[in-house]
Order: structure tokens, then sequence, then C-alpha cells
């Protein structure tokens, strides 16, 4: 009985409410962002989006997952078949996993600490873990449907999110010397007053350009070129198989700027420490922080054209990753300087 | 590489320019797209759309079987046949225009020495079987009977070009 008041009262204690709690919004998230991306790239290019299914197209993503669901899954006969079926799993699984170590509020009347599933010390290195592995799911993909335009679109995009992986690795390295802990809503509390993004603005947007590549978002959607590669890793995936991955992308596009607004923007702070401001809760301003990335995003793929390979794999060796590791030593040369450093 | 280029790249001028231009777009142009089963757009009086046999202002035909529309027909998509009337006049007997078969060149209606066959205004004429879009001269009449009000419009708004 205490558990189940306890559940009620405080649902972030126990695992299952939390879980619950964070999944079923993220999954409407993503669901709406990708109805948000076609209106958004329709309104650039003076079109309309949907706007037919329900009030102003609202309904769109449940037309469209219905759809999805209804249709055949059909495996190619020269696939891989265990492989092929694993690999939209393990990619959507992936993308959801890493949420849990997001802290997305503090306080307030049903948590005592950070609203996060897990409040473990090395959230960093667990993050960085799963989205390292989340380029399993792609080269499964593109291997196991035994045909030519998905196995180079996996093997394009392996090179890819291990190019880009090291230099985010490095952005993230600066960040954590700055404040002495893995823990993320440590990250997020030392940003109080300041955040991150004002000392390091340059590596905010080397941060931010990885992280559309490390999505394979445009203008770095070289993996699922539809000029040159038709659909890339997921050509041969059809109906819930590639529902999984669809959602698995766009879920990593939300995750990506979740990380973004917790190690630049401060997290669930309110941008001025203004008591109007502050009163509206922590969690709706990470959402917001969240939202007005998300629409970056969008906004990017709509401006730029793709990059070519060799110009891709360029900016990721021969300029970000000596400018982030100029950038390590060079925060971590001030930190000492002035006797800044954290924990000293 | 000069200096202003060598800032300019640094600072991603160009890239923030595109942004802007994107975002210009995105908020303060009219959407070129219309509502379309609801909202359409504006037709030419030349415009050339589902045909249509016309009738004189008496409810006598015009077409008097000339065969020219048949014979000019690119893609061979009109079939006449014909024969005299009890009054002596030469009518058809059969008209008939195979819409799967026909480009929309309009060359019939040019051919028409009479302004018989006419294309008129109306684009939306989809059907769910083939068969459908067999016209024969009932369906070509009833078209002009429908359509007669803006055809006659159309063909008046173009005389002056012709």
């Amino acid at each position: 009985m205490v558990d189940i008041v306890k559940f009620l009262i405080n649902p972030f204690g126990t695992m299952l409410g939390g879980i619950l709690m964070l999944l079923v919004p993220i999954l409407i998230g993503v669901a709406y962002y990708t109805y948000a991306e076609r209106r958004v790239i329709a309104a650039a290019q003076l079109r309309k989006g949907p706007n037919v299914v329900g009030p102003f197209g609202l309904l769109q993503p449940f037309a469209d997952a219905v759809k999805l669901l209804f249709k055949e899954t059909i495996v190619p006969s020269g696939s891989s078949r265990l492989v092929f079926i694993l690999a939209p799993m393990l990619t959507f699984v992936l993308a959801m996993v890493a949420w849990a170590v997001i802290p997305v509020g503090e306080g307030g009347w049903f948590a005592e600490g950070p609203w996060v599933i897990a409040d473990i010390n090395v959230g960093v290195l667990y993050l960085f873990a799963i989205s390292s592995m989340g380029v399993y799911g792609i080269i499964m993909a593109g291997w196991a449907s035994n045909s030519k335009y998905p196995f180079i679109g996996a093997l394009r995009s392996a090179a890819q999110m291990v190019s880009y992986e090291v230099s985010m690795g490095l952005i993230i390295v600066s960040i954590i010397v700055c404040v002495g802990s893995f823990n993320l809503a440590d990250v997020v509390r030392a940003q109080q007053g300041l955040w991150y993004i004002i000392p390091h603005f340059p590596l905010f947007i080397v941060f931010f350009i990885s992280i559309l590549a490390e999505t394979n978002r445009a203008p770095f959607d070289l993996p699922e070129g539809e000029s040159e590669i038709v659909a890339g890793f997921f050509l041969e995936y059809s109906s819930m198989s590639f529902a999984l991955f669809f959602l698995g992308e766009y879920a990593n596009m939300l995750l990506m700027c979740a990380i973004t607004t917790v190690l630049f923007l401060g997290g669930w702070y309110a941008p001025f420490d203004v008591a109007w401001l502050t009163w509206i809760p922590g969690v709706v301003w990470f959402v917001l922080k969240v939202c007005v990335l998300a629409f970056v995003f969008l906004w990017v793929r709509a401006t730029v054209p793709r990059y070519r390979y060799d110009q891709l794999m360029r900016l990721g060796w021969k300029i970000f990753l000596p400018f982030t590791l100029f950038w390590v030593i060079a925060t971590a040369g001030v930190l000492v300087a002035f006797g800044w450093l954290p924990n000293a | 590489m000069s200096t202003a280029r060598a800032i300019s790249q640094i600072f991603l001028w160009e890239l923030v320019k595109g942004l802007g231009l994107t975002l210009k777009y995105m908020f303060f142009k009219k959407r070129v797209t219309i509502n379309y089963p609801y909202e359409k757009g504006a037709l030419s009086p030349r415009f050339r759309g589902e045909h249509a046999l016309r009738r004189y202002p008496t409810g006598e035909e015009r077409c008097i079987a000339c065969k020219l529309c048949e014979a000019i027909c690119p893609a061979q998509a009109i079939t006449i046949e014909a024969e005299p009337r009890e009054d002596g006049q030469r009518r058809t007997t059969r008209y008939d225009i195979d819409m799967t078969k026909c480009i929309y060149c309009g060359f019939c209606q040019e051919a028409c020495p009479v302004d018989a066959i006419v294309q008129g205004p109306n684009f939306e004429f989809a059907t769910e079987t083939r068969e459908e879009l067999y016209y024969n001269k009932d369906k070509l009449l009833a078209n002009g009977d429908r359509w007669e009000t803006e055809i006659a419009q159309n063909i008046a708004l173009d005389a002056a070009y012709r």
C-alpha cells in the first residue's frame, strides 16, 4: 500500500512509473517531430505540408503509423533473416535507452532530486557508449539486406559516425573539465547563472554540426542520400521494421537536442533568474530548449545542400578534431591558470 | 585567401545568410500551394480540357461530319461515321473520342470549321474504369449542353486573338 501511494505521489521514485512518464511523451514527441518536419520544410518551400488529417493535419502521424502497421513486412530472400529483423529493433531500443540518464527537471512536487530515471555518476560515459552502439544497428541493416545500396549506405554511415564521435568526445571533455563531474544533473547545476553556450560558443556550434553528422541529418545525410543511393541502409525495409528505423532516427535527433540542452543550454534552468521565469517548472524550459534545437535541425535541412563525402571527412578530421583538441587544452589551461578548477 | 574571406569563413557568414533566407521564406512569404479541392487556380480561356460537342441556339447540333478533326487527330483518338439524315443534311451517326488516347493538343478544335468540337474548361473527369473514358456522341453532346455557358464565354474572350 505504501508502495502504491509512493508510486502515485512520487513516480520518479519508482522505475516503471518513471520509464512510462518519460517514454510516452518521447514517443508522442517523436511522432509529432515527423509532422513538424514536414510542416517546417513545406513552409520553407512555400508549400502547405500535411493539413488534411484532423485539424491542421495534427492526426497525420497517427495515420502514418496505422498505415505502416498494416503493411506487409517484406524480408528479401537473399537477406540474413535474423540480423535483418534485429537491426531496426536495436536502433530503436538504443535510441530509447539513452534517455534514461537525461535529467529533464529538478525538485518540485514529485521528486526530491533531478527528474531522471537513472541518476548515475557516469551519465556522460553511458550516453557516449549508447550513442556509439547506434552504428551497429545501421551496419547490421546494411549487411543483412544483402544488397548494394544498403551496404554502401551502412559503410558511409559507420565511417561518418565514428569520425564525428571523436570530436564530440573532445567537446564533452571540455565541458566535463569545467563541471568536475560525469553526472548529467551536475553538468546542469554547474550552469546555474551562466550557461556553457556563452563561454563555449564556438564549441556549441561545432557540437551542433557534429550531432547533425552523428544523426545522419542533412547536410550530412550521405548514408541515406536519396539522389545517390536511393534510401541508404534501410532501403530494403518496409512496414513496421521501416517505422522502427524512422522512429529511432527521429528519437535520436531529439536525444541529441536534449544532450545539447544539458551540456550547453543550462538544462532545466530559466534563461534569467527572474521570479516569473523561475516560477515556470524546469521541465517546461527543458522541453522548450529541446524544441528550439529540434527546429534548428529542420531549418538546417531546409537550407543547406548535401556535403560531398570527402568534404564531410575533411570537416570532421581536419577542422573539428584539431579545433576541439585545441579547445580542450585551452579550457584546461584557463581553468588551471585562474584557479577555477572544480573540486580543487 | 584574403582576410575578409577568412573572417567570413570563420564566422560561417554564408551559412548564416542562407539560414536567414529560409527563415524569411518560412515566415514572411505567401504560400504558393492552394487547397486544391476547395480552392482552384485560374484557368486561361484557351485551357484545353474535356471535349464537348456544341449545338446552335436552336438546339441543332453544329457538327456537319466533315471529319477534319478525325483526319488531323495525331493520336487517332476520334472515330466518325456519317450518313445523310431524313432531311438530306449530312450528320454523324457515330462520334467517338477515346479519351485514353487523346493527348489534348487541341488540333480538333482548331480544325473544326463550325466550332462544333471544342475542349472545355473541365479537367475533373477522372473515372474508375477505362470504359468510362471511351466517349460517344451522346456523352459529348451532353458535355456540350452542360458546359455551353463557359465554353461560349471562353470563345468570346479568345476571339480577339484569333
